[in-house]
């Protein structure tokens, strides 16, 4: 009896909770706050391992839209020792603060970290987002 | 609801099933249930509850699983750099080329020689022997053509352009472009020419002549004008596509794993041979949970065809070898690559070329994820055939020793022998 009544509590026994998670929004402000910044996959999902293009929109703390900005991407898994699969660029300014970039690829599952250095006449800064796949 | 321990799933599938009582310890254990009726009914309700037998997987793992299925495969894409990539005419002139030995320096060498049928198109040695012994394991060919990035690291970048450098290379077929594509006009001059369109005319260009060859062969291609030898690339473009379009139709076969994993997607019981044991679900779990395997071995290749250093040793008796960060220079370099003029269709083909990572310190001695598909029937494994079998493989990514150039992105993990057994039965399941 003793067993069954210890399985049964081992069986119902709450799930740990997951570790902290990542903040995953898709607007951030930039670390000096000179930049307010959406990006989003130009066909809506991040698709796992194909090569996407994906929309950056650049807004000042005021909401203005920031244009002629240069867009250098860099990241990777933080939990893994590399990068990003590819290099992504900036291959389109798309009009009011938006901006194409090509190139972009995730080629596993787990937390990825994009970090763009964003330079326009306003400053220099740089926004952090965080994926998970 | 919390996993149920594999041990005790083990247990009470022997208890239930009488072939499997046959050690003393399980046979005390059956004693001890007939004569305390109470216990037994409460150890059966439990076993209800647990699903006795029954795999128990929460819904991420039941994601992970069916993402993992052969049936998950998209359908190839075309290849829009390849105009002959689906064409059957030149898939059937891939098939003629792929096995002919007179594609060699000495006659003795085809595709087949290494990309042997019987064998998943490998060799089973630890490096490929061609006219001589070359310095990487050979590849299964099995989804080959799903692959971004040819090689172990990746110094071509599509299946057409990877065709043409073991038929050039000294140490596999050691011939030369203008002698190839002399034989391919005398021998298969109008099967090619109704697949291609016309051949040139070959009369005042060398016998054998390559911008790769002997110094002789190399002052032969430079003494050529630029339309022969543009005339000679062409048709040695056609040949890597012709061989490209044949491997296109190179797939893996359905596992037992697959059979299991639409089971599970399905959310219906597993049948007949579709049933893992305790062990291979054991396995399984480790794979695609803490052995963190499925990270890189995704998607139902099992390979996420990018490059890591996973810290495998060198082969004392090869030449260096660096990896992924020395064939970035090859890539950009190849006349064939998707840039060149040999490209069918457009430059949006190229977006893997034209973003690929350059300069990165994890490219020393990264080497591209192979496929785990049917991997239990190809030892030996790694990229120079390192290691004997799969449980040498689970042991060195268990211990994590570091690179000798790089970093190796793997860390230390605490398996039992019994979890290391466990994750070599699981990847056995992988094979039809």
């Amino acid at each position: 009896m003793v067993l069954g009544v210890l399985a049964a509590v081992y069986m119902t026994a709450p799930n740990t909770p997951p570790a902290a998670a990542p903040e995953t929004g898709q607007t951030r402000g930039s670390e000096k706050g000179i930049f307010v910044a959406t990006f989003v996959p130009q066909d809506g999902a991040a698709k796992q391992n194909e090569l996407q293009d994906w929309v950056l929109t650049l807004k000042t703390a005021a909401g203005m839209p920031v244009e002629n900005a240069t867009i250098e991407v860099a990241g990777g898994m933080p939990q893994h020792a590399h990068g990003l699969p590819t290099s992504p660029k900036m291959t389109d300014y798309l009009g009011e603060g938006r901006y194409r970039i090509s190139g972009m690829k995730f080629s596993m599952s787990g937390w990825w970290q994009l970090k763009l250095g964003i330079s326009a006449s306003t400053g220099s800064d740089t926004v952090v987002f965080n994926i998970v796949l | 609801m919390r996993r149920f321990p594999a041990q005790f799933q083990e247990k009470c599938v022997a208890v239930f099933r009488p072939e499997l009582r046959r050690n003393k310890g399980l046979e005390r254990f059956r004693v001890s249930v007939r004569n305390a009726l109470g216990i037994a009914l409460v150890l059966l309700l439990a076993a209800v509850v647990a699903g006795c037998g029954r795999p128990q997987f929460s819904e991420a793992e039941k994601r992970t699983i069916a993402s993992l299925a052969l049936s998950a495969l998209p359908p190839l894409k075309s290849d829009t750099t390849n105009h002959y990539a689906d064409d059957p005419g030149a898939a059937a002139l891939g098939a003629t080329l792929f096995f002919d030995f007179s594609l060699s320096r000495n006659g003795t060498v085809a595709c087949s020689t290494c990309h042997q049928i019987g064998q998943q198109f490998q060799d089973g040695l630890p490096q490929g022997m061609g006219v001589g012994r070359t310095n990487r394991r050979t590849q299964s060919l099995a989804g080959v053509a799903y692959s971004p990035w040819l090689f172990w690291d990746g110094r071509r970048d599509s299946l057409w352009a990877q065709a043409l450098v073991p038929l050039e290379n000294p140490l596999e077929q050691a011939g030369n472009r203008a002698a190839y594509a002399r034989y391919v006009k005398a021998r298969f001059g109008e099967r090619y020419e109704r697949i291609f369109g016309s051949l040139p005319d070959f009369s005042n260009v060398p016998t054998n002549a390559s911008p790769l060859g002997s110094a002789t062969e190399q002052a032969a291609w430079n003494g050529m004008n630029d339309a022969q030898r543009d005339g000679i690339n062409r048709v040695f473009a056609n040949i890597g596509k012709a061989l490209a379009a044949f491997q296109r139709s190179i797939n893996p076969k359905e596992a037992r794993f697959d059979r299991f994993a639409v089971a599970i997607a399905a959310g219906t019981e597993p049948k007949d041979d579709a049933v893992l044991s305790p062990e291979e679900i054991q396995g399984l779990k480790l794979f695609i949970g803490k052995a963190n395997c499925s990270t890189c071995h995704n998607g139902p290749l099992f390979t996420d065809h990018a490059f890591h250093n996973t810290g495998v040793p060198p082969v004392a008796d090869l030449p260096p070898d660096r990896g992924r960060v020395d064939a970035i220079a090859q890539v950009d370099a190849d006349p064939f690559n998707c840039l060149g003029p040999y490209r069918d269709g457009g430059p949006e083909a190229c977006g893997e070329l034209k973003f690929m990572v350059r300069d990165k310190p994890e490219l020393i001695r990264a080497y591209k994820t192979p496929s785990l598909r049917a991997v239990a029937g190809r030892p030996p494994y790694m990229h120079a055939g390192q290691f004997g079998s799969l449980g040498e493989v689970v042991a060195h990514y268990a211990k994590a020793p570091s690179s000798v150039e790089g970093i190796s992105e793997v860390h230390p993990l605490q398996l039992s022998e019994r979890e290391r057994e466990a994750l070599v039965a699981f990847l056995m399941t992988l094979s039809p």
